[in-house]
C-alpha cells in the first residue's frame, strides 16, 4: 500500500510545481527591490552640496517641521527628466523636496536644474552611493517620504508620473 | 521560396507526427502478432519525419547564410555586416532558431530509432514511436501555432538589428546545439521508458536498447555543460565558471538524472533489477529537460545566461511539460505497481553501490531543484530571497561527499554479493591517500573546507578510478570497462580543477600607467601600450599586455573592451594565457582621470582541469558506447551464424546423404 | 495584453541602463585591499551578494556602478574592522533577504533547510529499505 502511494508522489510534486509556474506566469515579474527601511529612522549623513547654489543634506535638515519627500536622483538618469513636472507641481503644492545627486557631477547637476526646473530646497552630493546603500534605494530615481521624526514613511521606486502625485500627497498627509 | 518550402517541410512533418502516432498506437493495440494494417506506417512516418524536419532546418540556415532580410527571424537577429560563422550559428541564437532545432533533434533522433532498432517486440516500438510522435506533435505546434521562423516580413528590412553580442562567440556554434541534442536524446529515453511501461515489457532486453540512447544523451550533455560553462568563464569577464544561476542549473539537473539513470539502467540491463527506479528515471531525465526549457525560455526566474525570453511562449511550454510530464507521472502512478520487482541484492554489491550512487544523485538533483524554484515560491507571497553558491555547495555537497567514496570502490565490488575482506587493501589506499593529502595542503597553509576536502578526494578518486584494471591483462579489458574508467578519472580531474581553482586562486585588482607593471602569482605584467581596434561590427580599446614568468620570455596578451554597434552594447574580452598548470586571465577595465587602466588580472592554478576533466568523462561516455554496440553487434553476428549453421545442419539431415 | 505591460515595463528599466555616468568609481570598486588576509575576507563576501541592479550576478562579478559602489562598502567597513557578517546583516536590513545570496533560516526560508533534511531521512529510509532489508546489514559499502 505504501508502495502504491509512493508512486503517486511524483505527480503530486510536478502538479505543484506546475500550480505555481503557471501562477507566477499570470503575475507581472517585480523587477524592483524594495527598501526595508520603511519606519526606521534615516541613518545618520551629512553630504556635500552637489554644486553651488543650493546647501547640502545632512539627517538634521530632515527632522523637525513637516514631512518632505527626499528624492533620489541623477543627471544622467533618463527617467528623472520624466518625472521633473511633476516635482514641479508638488512643490507648487508646498511640498518640500530635498534631493540627493548619485554619482554626479556640479556642473551636470546645474546644468539639469536650469534645463528642467529646480523643485529642491538642498542636493546632497553623493558620489558612491553610501546614503543611497544606506536607506536601501537601488537606483535613481527613487523617493521616500521622511516625517518630522526623520524616520522613512513611504518609498516610490521609479520616476515618479502624473497619477503618482496625489499618491504621494495623500502618503505626505499619513506621515504627518 | 526558401521560407515557404521550410514552412511547408515542418507542416508536413507534423502531420507525419500525427501519422506516426496513430500508427504507433495502432501497433499498440493490436497485439503480437495480429499486425495492425495502419501499424507499418509507423517507422516510414518516423523516418521521413526526420527528413522533413531536416529538410526545414536546413532552409532556415541558409536564409540565416544569406541574410535573407525578407524574413522576420532574419531581420530581428541577424545583420549583413555579421561575420559568416556567426550568421550560420546565428540561427539557433534565438527562440524560434533553437526550438527549430529542438524539434529538428527531436525528428532526427526518432527516426533513427525507427529506422535501425530491431532488436525490441513490434508493440514495444509502436508504443515507443507513438510517444516520440506525441511528444514531436506538441512541438510542431508550439512552432508553428506561436514561434513560426519562417514568418515573412510585409515589406523586407533594410538591415537586421543584429545579434547579441555576448552570443557573437564560437561559443555559440557549439554549446546550444551539443545541449539541445543531450535533452532531445532524453526523450528518446522518456519514450523507451513509456514504452515498455505501456507494454510491461521493463526488463534487460528493454534496457540494453535504451541504454545507447541515455549514454549518447548523457555524453552530449555533458560536453555541452563543459562547453557552456568555459564559454561563461572567459565571455563574462569575472573569471567564474559556475555561479549556480538558474539558467546553469537548467542544465545540470537533466544531467544529474541522467548520470543516475545510465547507472540504473546498467543494473537493469545486467542483473534485471532496479526495474522501476529506471522508468521513474527515464521520465524524470526528460521532464528536467523540458523543465530546463522552460525556465530559460519563460523569464519566470532571473538570470544572467537569460536570452529570447517571453512568457506567452512560457505559457505554451507550461501545457506541454503538464501535458506530458503530468500524463507520464499519472501513468507511472498507475501502472509501475504492477512491474515486477527485479532481482535481489545484497547491500555489499555493486548493484549495492550502484543504488547508493543512485540514491544519491537524485538527492542532489533535489536540492538544486528545490533551491532553484524556491525563489519562484517566495515570489508567490511577495517576498523575495536569493539563493546561491553558500547554500548549494554545502547542501549539495552533504550528498556529493558519500556518493564520490562510494564510487572509489563501487566499481570494485562484485554484482549480488560481495565480502568486505576482498576489498579491504582498496579500501585503506583510498583513505590514505584523501586523508593524507588533506593533511599535506592544510600544512601549507589554511584554506577553506570544501575546496580541501575536494582536493583529498580528487586524490583518492583519481587512483580509485584505475584500481578496477589492477590485475588484469589490460589487452583483454572490455571497451566499455575502460569507458567507466575514464569517466570516473574524469570526475577526479575536474574535482581537481574546481578544488585548486577555489583554494589556490591569486586576484590582482591594479590601476595601471601604460609602460607600469603588476605581479599577480609568479607572472609580471606589463602594459605596454593600449591602442583602438575595429572588428567586422565593432570597435574596441585593446591593451597589449606583455606576460613574464620568472626569467622567461615575454608572452603578449591582448585583451579588449568591445562596443558593438548593432545592438549597440559593450562586452569585455577577456585574455588567456594557458599553460599546463593552470590559466592567467586578464581584463581590461576603463581609464581613470589620472591616465590609467584598470587592470583585473587572476592567476587559475589547474582551472582548465575542470574542463579537461569533462572532456575525459564524456570520452568515457563515448568509449561506453563503442563498447557495448561492438560487443552487441559481434552478439547479432554470432546469432546469424549461429543460425545459418542449423539450417545448414537442418538442410543436411533432410538431405540424402551424398554417395562417396 | 500582459505583453504590451511587459514591453512597456522592459522598456521603463531598459531606460536607466542606457543612461550611465562618467563619475570614477569610488575608491575601493576596482582596488583591493592591501592587507591579503583582510582582501580575502572582503572577497568571500562579495561573492555572495547580489548586484541589485544586474540579472543574476554577485557585486564581485559586476561592472554595475552601484555593485562597484557596494564593494567600496564591503572593503571599507572591513577595513574599519567589521565583520562580514555584520556587513551582510547591515546589508540584509537595508534590502532584506534578496540581496544576499547566503539563504537565512527564517520564518521564510526555512524549508530550505527542513528539506534537505528530510530528504537526507528520505535517501537513509530507502537505502535501509532497499539494502538493509538483506543480510550484511546497511551501509557496509560507506567505506
Amino acid at each position: 500500500m505504501a508502495r502504491r502511494l509512493a508512486l503517486w508522489v511524483p505527480l503530486g510534486l510536478f502538479a505543484f510545481f506546475a500550480g505555481l509556474a503557471a501562477y507566477m506566469l499570470t503575475q507581472d515579474k517585480d523587477q524592483f527591490v524594495e527598501s526595508a527601511m520603511i519606519g526606521q529612522p534615516l541613518p545618520d549623513f551629512a553630504l556635500q552640496p552637489a554644486f553651488a547654489g543650493l546647501p547640502g543634506l545632512a539627517r538634521a535638515d530632515l527632522v523637525g517641521g513637516k514631512p518632505r519627500l527626499l528624492n533620489i536622483w541623477a543627471s544622467w538618469c533618463l527617467p528623472c527628466i520624466a518625472e521633473a513636472p511633476q516635482l514641479e507641481a508638488l512643490k507648487a503644492r508646498g511640498v518640500e523636496i530635498v534631493g540627493i545627486a548619485i554619482r554626479d557631477r556640479p556642473e551636470d547637476v546645474a546644468a539639469f536644474l536650469a534645463r528642467h526646473g529646480n523643485p529642491y530646497s538642498r542636493i546632497g552630493a553623493d558620489p558612491i552611493s553610501e546614503v543611497q546603500l544606506a536607506i536601501g534605494s537601488s537606483g535613481v530615481p527613487e523617493t521616500f517620504v521622511i516625517d518630522a521624526k526623520g524616520v522613512i514613511r513611504y518609498q516610490h521606486i521609479g520616476d515618479i508620473r502624473p497619477e503618482h502625485v496625489p499618491l504621494l500627497l495623500k502618503e505626505l498627509e499619513k506621515a504627518k | 521560396m526558401i521560407a515557404e518550402i521550410g514552412l511547408a517541410a515542418l507542416w508536413l512533418a507534423a502531420a507525419l507526427a500525427a501519422l506516426q502516432l496513430v500508427a504507433g498506437a495502432a501497433a499498440l493495440r493490436g497485439g503480437e502478432g495480429a499486425a495492425s494494417p495502419l501499424a507499418l506506417y509507423a517507422r516510414p512516418a518516423a523516418v521521413v519525419q526526420a527528413l522533413l524536419a531536416s529538410l526545414a532546418f536546413a532552409m532556415l540556415l541558409y536564409a540565416f547564410a544569406v541574410t535573407d532580410l525578407s524574413i522576420k527571424l532574419v531581420a530581428t537577429n541577424s545583420h549583413s555586416m555579421k561575420p559568416f560563422i556567426y550568421k550560420l550559428t546565428g540561427t539557433w541564437g534565438n527562440h524560434e532558431g533553437s526550438m527549430l532545432l529542438w524539434v529538428t533533434v527531436l525528428a532526427v533522433s526518432g527516426g533513427l530509432l525507427a529506422a535501425f532498432e530491431r532488436r525490441l517486440p513490434e508493440r514495444t516500438l509502436g508504443a515507443t514511436l507513438a510517444v516520440q510522435g506525441f511528444v514531436a506533435l506538441g512541438f510542431y505546434a508550439f512552432l508553428l501555432l506561436s514561434s513560426n521562423p519562417f514568418e515573412r516580413l510585409p515589406v523586407p528590412a533594410a538591415e537586421g538589428s543584429g545579434l547579441n553580442p555576448l552570443l557573437q562567440d564560437i561559443g555559440l556554434a557549439f554549446h546550444p546545439p551539443t545541449l539541445y541534442a543531450g535533452y532531445v536524446g532524453l526523450s528518446v529515453a522518456f519514450s523507451l521508458a513509456m514504452g515498455a511501461l505501456l507494454t510491461r515489457a521493463v526488463g534487460p532486453a528493454f534496457a540494453r536498447v535504451m541504454r545507447p540512447w541515455v549514454l549518447g544523451a548523457w555524453v552530449l550533455l555533458t560536453l555541452g555543460i563543459t562547453a557552456g560553462s568555459y564559454w561563461a568563464y572567459y565571455e563574462l569577464g569575472w573569471g567564474g565558471w559556475w555561479f549556480w544561476d538558474p539558467v546553469e542549473n537548467a542544465s545540470l539537473m537533466p544531467w544529474l538524472a541522467a548520470t543516475a539513470l545510465l547507472h540504473s539502467v546498467s543494473v537493469l540491463a545486467a542483473r534485471d533489477a532496479l526495474r522501476t527506479w529506471t522508468i521513474m528515471l527515464g521520465v524524470l531525465a526528460f521532464s528536467m529537460s523540458m523543465l530546463g526549457t522552460f525556465l530559460v525560455r519563460s523569464g519566470v526566474l532571473t538570470s544572467v545566461h537569460a536570452f529570447a525570453v517571453d512568457p506567452e511562449r512560457g505559457a505554451f511550454i507550461l501545457g506541454l511539460l503538464a501535458l506530458y510530464i503530468g500524463g507520464a507521472f499519472a501513468i507511472f502512478a498507475l501502472r509501475a505497481g504492477a512491474v515486477a520487482e527485479g532481482k535481489r541484492f545484497a547491500a555489499l554489491s555493486r548493484e549495492g553501490a550502484l543504488v547508493f550512487n543512485n540514491v544519491m544523485l537524485s538527492a542532489i538533483l533535489g536540492i538544486v531543484l528545490l533551491g532553484t524554484l524556491y525563489p519562484l515560491l517566495t515570489e508567490a507571497f511577495d517576498v523575495r530571497v536569493s539563493v546561491g553558491p553558500p547554500y548549494f555547495n554545502p547542501a549539495s555537497a552533504i550528498f556529493a561527499v558519500p556518493m564520490l567514496l562510494v564510487m572509489a570502490v563501487g566499481p570494485l565490488l562484485r554484482w549480488r554479493a560481495d565480502r568486505p575482506e576482498r576489498i579491504q587493501f582498496e579500501v585503506m589506499l583510498v583513505a590514505a591517500l584523501i586523508i593524507g593529502v588533506i593533511a599535506a595542503v592544510s600544512f601549507f597553509g589554511s584554506f577553506p573546507f570544501l575546496p580541501l576536502l575536494g582536493l583529498g578526494l580528487a586524490a583518492g578518486l583519481g587512483v580509485a578510478a584505475f584500481l578496477p584494471l589492477r590485475g588484469r591483462r589490460l589487452a583483454r579489458v572490455p571497451v566499455a570497462t575502460w569507458g567507466m574508467v575514464l569517466a570516473h578519472f574524469g570526475v577526479a580531474v575536474a574535482l581537481f580543477g574546481m578544488a585548486s581553482e577555489g583554494a589556490f586562486t591569486k586576484e590582482r585588482l591594479a590601476a595601471v600607467a601604460p609602460g607600469g607593471s603588476v605581479e599577480v602569482g609568479d607572472f609580471a605584467v606589463t602594459l605596454e601600450r593600449v591602442v583602438p581596434v575595429a572588428g567586422p561590427n565593432w570597435t574596441a580599446i585593446e591593451a597589449r599586455l606583455a606576460v613574464r614568468q620568472g626569467d622567461g620570455a615575454p608572452v603578449i596578451l591582448t585583451p579588449q573592451a568591445r562596443n558593438f554597434w548593432s545592438p549597440p552594447q559593450s562586452t569585455s574580452e577577456s585574455a588567456l594565457l594557458t599553460r599546463w598548470n593552470g590559466q592567467l586571465y586578464a581584463v581590461i577595465g576603463n581609464q581613470a582621470a589620472d591616465g590609467r587602466w584598470q587592470l583585473r588580472l587572476w592567476w587559475k592554478p589547474f582551472v582548465t582541469f575542470i574542463w579537461y576533466g569533462g572532456m575525459l568523462i564524456a570520452l568515457g561516455g563515448v568509449l561506453a558506447i563503442a563498447g557495448r554496440v561492438r560487443v552487441d553487434l559481434k552478439r547479432r553476428m554470432a546469432r546469424r551464424q549461429g543460425a545459418a549453421r542449423r539450417a545448414d545442419l537442418e538442410a543436411l539431415a533432410g538431405a540424402p546423404v551424398p554417395a562417396e | 495584453m500582459i505583453r504590451a505591460l511587459l514591453v512597456l515595463l522592459a522598456a521603463l528599466i531598459a531606460l536607466p541602463a542606457l543612461a550611465q555616468d562618467t563619475m570614477p568609481p569610488a575608491p575601493y570598486a576596482y582596488t583591493q585591499l592591501e592587507d591579503p588576509a583582510l582582501e580575502a575576507r572582503a572577497a568571500a563576501l562579495m561573492h555572495t551578494l547580489r548586484c541589485l541592479k544586474c540579472q543574476s550576478q554577485s557585486i564581485a562579478d559586476s561592472d554595475a556602478p552601484m555593485a562597484g559602489d557596494m564593494r567600496h562598502q564591503v572593503r571599507s567597513r572591513i577595513l574599519a574592522g567589521e565583520s562580514p557578517e555584520e556587513i551582510r546583516a547591515w546589508l540584509i536590513a537595508r534590502y532584506g533577504d534578496y540581496v544576499s545570496y547566503e539563504p537565512r533560516v527564517s520564518t521564510t526560508t526555512w524549508p530550505l533547510f527542513v528539506i534537505p533534511a528530510l530528504v537526507i531521512l528520505i535517501a537513509a529510509g530507502v537505502l535501509l529499505r532497499r539494502l538493509g532489508r538483506r543480510r550484511g546489514g546497511a551501509g557496509g559499502e560507506e567505506a
